[in-house]
């Protein structure tokens, strides 16, 4: 199943969140394209660890590109479950399809509210089309 | 964008075409139009096209111009011929680096000698207001600021000289290096010099702001089978930083002298003073304390300016005055000052990364050098 950038909720940091197992409360967090965009020539990405808390609107990660590093935000709070370890090695990915390839971590919420403070699709395009 | 901001005269263009604008000692400058390694790539591999428009354009007339600037730079201007450029610095009087600068003597049409200081954008102002008092004591020497009536534009690369061969004079192309000639471009007056910032063979074109459209455009004509492309100051930085050039506010700035920072052959102490020369004749006789290293980092990682740099006990032995990733290398590099003795290629250093500490070997500067064609 391929995810589109409409169904998902997002940080205005451009993080973006997709609730992948409802039952087991994970959600599958990855940057969008937007930030991609934005970043172009990306070098580097440091990634979580499986087991580490993270909390919602604090850096769980940082991506770096030529010219200059940017942290990552967490959409929620919770444990993360699993990485996308590969990513780091192809990072071009994340300029084909950063919502499915291109996914950073899963977490398992400790707060499912968290989602609720997040932005729609249509308030996150706003926000990137009037910056 | 702050409407304070100062523009040049290819700003449109730049917007017109896709560029990422952000201000730039106090110009709204663009950064990059594609990408920063795409740009940066281009101009390793055939050439790229640079608004430098921001940067400061001094031009000095009169009989002892010469002579004030002698005063003025580290370099020795007096004995300097027409058509020469050089590289120097300009210092205060405890030897602190006010801004580097390159310095050439022109011949305008009329057949008179008048020089042409090119400054840091970043340091304009601040030199305009040091020259004052100087200019003062030389009254016959006519001073003009004309960067706001020109632009500037550099076409760096392999293929630079090619693409600027059906718009400049034979006279023009056939400069040698860090050399510059007052010629024209269909009609129009261009000064025209063989230098950069880039670690490519290139030519540096000034020509008068209303025609500085014309060029740009008349250049990626030119070039349009030959590779061409626009680059922005990102580009810009990363090209300069491969080929181990200093970066005012970096590698440079009024608590460093010039022995520290490796620029030793752009001081000329013998038989002559000028502002600075005292202090600096000490420190040319004196073992340096710190010394401007290139480093090579493991990883992907880049190190940032103000990032300390450590020996294998875990001491700080310096900081890193710029880092980027090096597109050419594939690899993280990095320019710092280190302890004298940290600067030895057999000893490990680290560098700290927000944290982490990755390793890093001195290597010597530059990172990269063009191979010369024959």
């Amino acid at each position: 199943m391929s995810i589109s950038p409409e169904q998902l909720r997002y940080l205005e940091s451009h993080e973006w969140a997709y609730v992948s197992d409802q039952a087991a409360g994970v959600v599958t967090i990855g940057i969008s394209a937007f930030a991609v965009e934005q970043l172009t020539d990306l070098v580097f990405m440091a990634l979580p660890k499986v087991g580490q808390e993270v909390s919602a609107g604090a850096e769980f990660g940082e991506v770096e590109s030529v010219k200059a590093v940017s942290p990552m935000y967490s959409p929620v709070s919770g444990t993360v479950v699993e990485v996308n370890s590969g990513l780091v090695d192809r990072l071009e990915s994340l300029n084909v399809d950063p919502y499915n390839d291109g996914w950073i971590m899963k977490v398992k919420m400790s707060d499912s509210s968290d989602l609720a403070g997040l932005l729609d699709w249509v308030s996150y395009k706003h926000q990137c089309d009037h910056a | 964008m702050s409407s304070q901001l100062s523009v040049t005269p290819l700003h449109t263009w730049h917007k017109e075409h896709g560029a990422r604008m952000a201000e730039f000692a106090g110009y709204d400058m663009p950064i990059q139009y594609t990408s920063i390694v795409a740009e940066h790539q281009a101009t390793r591999q055939a050439a790229g096209v640079f608004d430098i428009s921001h940067m400061g354009r001094l031009r000095f007339d009169g009989g002892r111009a010469d002579q004030l600037l002698d005063h003025l730079l580290t370099r020795r201007v007096v004995d300097m011929q027409t058509g020469q450029v050089r590289y120097s610095l300009v210092c205060n009087e405890e030897a602190g680096i006010l801004d580097d600068v390159l310095v050439s003597c022109l011949e305008s049409p009329s057949g008179k000698n008048y020089f042409l200081l090119v400054v840091n954008a970043s340091n304009r102002a601040k030199i305009v207001r040091w020259l004052q008092p100087h200019l003062a004591d030389y009254p016959d020497v006519e001073f003009h600021d004309v960067t706001d009536s020109t632009a500037m534009i550099a076409v760096q690369g392999p293929k630079a000289l090619e693409i600027c061969k059906p718009l400049l004079p034979t006279s023009a192309l056939s400069l040698g290096y860090y050399r510059a000639k007052v010629t024209e471009q269909m009609s129009k007056p261009c000064i025209v010099s063989r230098t950069g910032y880039t670690g490519e063979d290139g030519l540096e074109l000034i020509v008068k702001a209303e025609d500085a459209n014309r060029v740009w455009e008349n250049i990626m004509l030119a070039g349009r089978n030959l590779g061409v492309q626009a680059v922005g100051l990102a580009a810009r930085d990363t090209l300069r930083l491969e080929a181990g050039m200093p970066l005012y506010g970096h590698e440079l700035d009024e608590s460093i002298d010039l022995y520290q920072a490796g620029l030793g052959f752009a001081c000329n102490l013998k038989d002559r003073t000028f502002i600075g020369s005292e202090v600096l004749a000490l420190k040319s006789k004196a073992e340096l304390k710190t010394k401007r290293i290139g480093l090579v980092l493991e990883g992907r990682r880049a190190a940032r300016q103000g990032a300390d740099v450590l020996d294998s006990d875990g001491r700080v032995v310096g900081q890193v005055t710029s880092g980027s990733f090096s597109p050419t290398m594939d690899k993280p590099i990095a320019m710092a000052f280190v302890d004298a003795a940290a600067a030895n290629p057999e000893i490990a250093l680290d560098v700290d990364i927000r944290g982490t500490k990755v390793s890093a070997s001195i290597v010597s500067l530059p990172f990269y050098k063009r191979t010369e064609s024959i």
